[in-house]
């Protein structure tokens, strides 16, 4: 079973073969994304309680901010064990497969820090503040920079892949910082609306599926966006093999 | 006509709420058509190269 | 390959680099100007009130710190990548990482401890009182190795490439911060009275965190950039 399983794996590191299996997903997953999504909007608008105790009718900003804000965090762990698995085992497939994450996980933080400060305006009166967690997010921005110019100035392939890969293994360390920073310092931004290992709900109950709604559709969308960045990433780097050749309608 | 105001206006804070989805669903926008553009560009640019290299080949 | 040979070893490199800044000393006390530069500029752009300068006096010695060590992180491996010395240190049968920890202690000893010892002379000048100043040095002392470390995996990652000065900048940043927040906040929280264990702390725990993780991390990124 062990052994089958790893000829599967083995089967898809292979540029070759993963392309066109990427190619046949993509419409699925961008279908999911866009049903997610409209189920979604129609809780966040009209399903939510309009207002809350504490927080009048703008706070629907949640139903995107959270979900920006965890896919940013995930995008970037999913990213950087790509890249240690594409490090140490040298799998090209994996390399590239980080290189495709990182924009996608920036356009994340960015929107979940732009969506936090007009959140913030209204609700305590600042668009931003020095705090432990949007600081962390803001240096979370700055990783995904770092990673993409670290790429774009090196111009051997292998090379780049690899010097981006070890910087965003040793980025890592953020990501929990950012997590549990609502939880070891006071800070302004609120705590966890979803923790852990909670038992009973914090939220309204319609609160919580449209932000898991909201989520699941920018995962979706996630998936759906990075194959379609990663084939043409297998395009460029693979451009001196036959089948690629033939694909790009030039046979030899 | 006032449900479909008051939906927009979101009890006076419509720009907080709208400026930031609407700001989401530019950079998605963005996002997508760049992703589709780069395939496009990329595919043309090694089918160019490659008929150089043919030609060059073969004479 | 005897625990007394890598020593030896470990130590003739840290020898080495020494001598050889001593031998090019305008590159150790440049670092060192730029840092009494910059913090030389705020009275001049932000006004001579003493007031306002012990305010902000912590934040701007810590910035012109993170500053200057970012510059200095050049020559840690480019002089050596020029010469084909860094290929043959990666030769050597001892471990990388240890030659790396040397190399990064060496520049540490040239460009962080200056800016230790002068940083009282700048604390002066920005009007801050003694306590405030001793603390200064420590957070400083604490954190400087922290930054010569993590600045030594950039440093690695960027060997031979254009725009490697700003590139490095960028890279290191990120990581740089949380040191900068802590460090300069030890100093405006003992001066409110909080007291500053926790930052010390810490600062303490990102020393010893950077001490074991990045040599190894550096050492990658050479065979990385090198391979």
């Amino acid at each position: 079973m062990g052994f089958k399983n790893s000829i599967i794996w083995m089967y898809f590191s292979s540029p070759r073969n993963f392309y066109p299996i990427a190619g046949k997903v993509i419409p699925w997953f961008a279908g999911l994304a866009a049903i997610f999504t409209i189920i979604g909007l129609y809780i966040s608008f009209f399903l939510a309680p309009p207002v809350l105790s504490d927080q009048k009718e703008y706070y629907v900003i949640i139903f995107i901010h959270v979900a920006a804000a965890w896919m940013s965090m995930f995008i970037y762990v999913v990213m950087s064990m790509y890249a240690f698995i594409g490090l140490v085992w040298n799998i090209k497939m994996s390399e590239m497969m980080a290189t495709a994450l990182a924009p996608t996980g920036a356009m994340f933080t960015f929107v979940a820090l732009w969506t936090g400060a007009l959140w913030g305006r209204p609700s305590w009166g600042a668009y931003w503040v020095w705090d432990a967690r949007l600081t962390s997010e803001l240096i979370l921005l700055f990783l995904y920079i770092g990673f993409m110019s670290l790429q774009s100035a090196i111009d051997d392939p292998r090379r780049a892949a690899r010097a981006s890969g070890l910087l965003a293994i040793v980025g890592v360390i953020n990501i929990p910082i950012i997590y549990f920073s609502v939880r070891w310092w006071n800070t302004l931004h609120q705590g966890f609306s979803v923790a852990p290992n909670q038992t009973t709900q914090l939220v309204d109950p319609s609160i919580f599926w449209g932000m898991i709604t909201m989520a699941l559709a920018c995962w979706m969308y996630t998936i759906a966006v990075v194959l379609a960045r990663v084939r043409t990433e297998i395009l460029q780097r693979e451009r001196q093999t036959a089948w690629v050749q033939e694909l790009v309608g030039n046979q030899k | 006509m006032n449900a479909i105001t008051d939906f927009f206006h979101i009890g006076g804070y419509g720009f907080y709420v709208w400026g930031s989805y609407g700001v989401t669903a530019l950079f998605i926008a963005i996002e997508i058509y760049l992703v589709v553009r780069g395939k496009r560009v990329i595919t043309k640019r090694l089918a160019r190269l490659g008929r150089l290299n043919n030609n060059a080949n073969a004479s | 390959m005897s625990e007394g040979s890598l020593f030896l070893a470990w130590r003739s490199m840290l020898v080495r680099e020494i001598l050889l800044a001593m031998r090019r000393k305008a590159d150790v006390l440049t670092t060192l100007f730029f840092f009494l530069i910059v913090v030389s500029l705020f009275p001049l752009g932000v006004g001579p009130e003493l007031e306002t300068l012990r305010l902000i006096a912590p934040g701007v010695i810590w910035v012109a710190a993170l500053l200057a060590a970012m510059l200095s992180l050049g020559r840690l491996f480019s002089d050596d990548y020029d010469d084909g010395t860094l290929e043959q240190i990666l030769l050597l049968p001892h471990s990388l990482s240890m030659m790396v920890l040397s190399k990064v202690f060496a520049h540490w000893l040239l460009s962080g401890l200056p800016l230790v010892l002068f940083s009282p002379l700048l604390g002066m000048q920005l009007g801050l009182d003694s306590d405030a100043i001793v603390l200064l040095m420590i957070t400083l002392a604490l954190g400087t190795p922290a930054l010569s470390l993590i600045g030594a995996v950039g440093a690695g990652l960027t060997l031979g490439l254009r725009g490697g000065g700003v590139l490095v900048s960028l890279l290191v940043l990120p990581l740089y911060i949380p040191i900068l927040i802590f460090g300069a906040g030890a100093v405006e929280s003992a001066s409110s009275g909080l007291g500053a264990e926790a930052h010390l702390s810490i600062l303490g725990a990102f020393f010893i965190v950077a001490l074991v993780v990045t040599p190894i991390s550096t050492a990658a990124a050479l065979r990385i950039s090198l391979d």
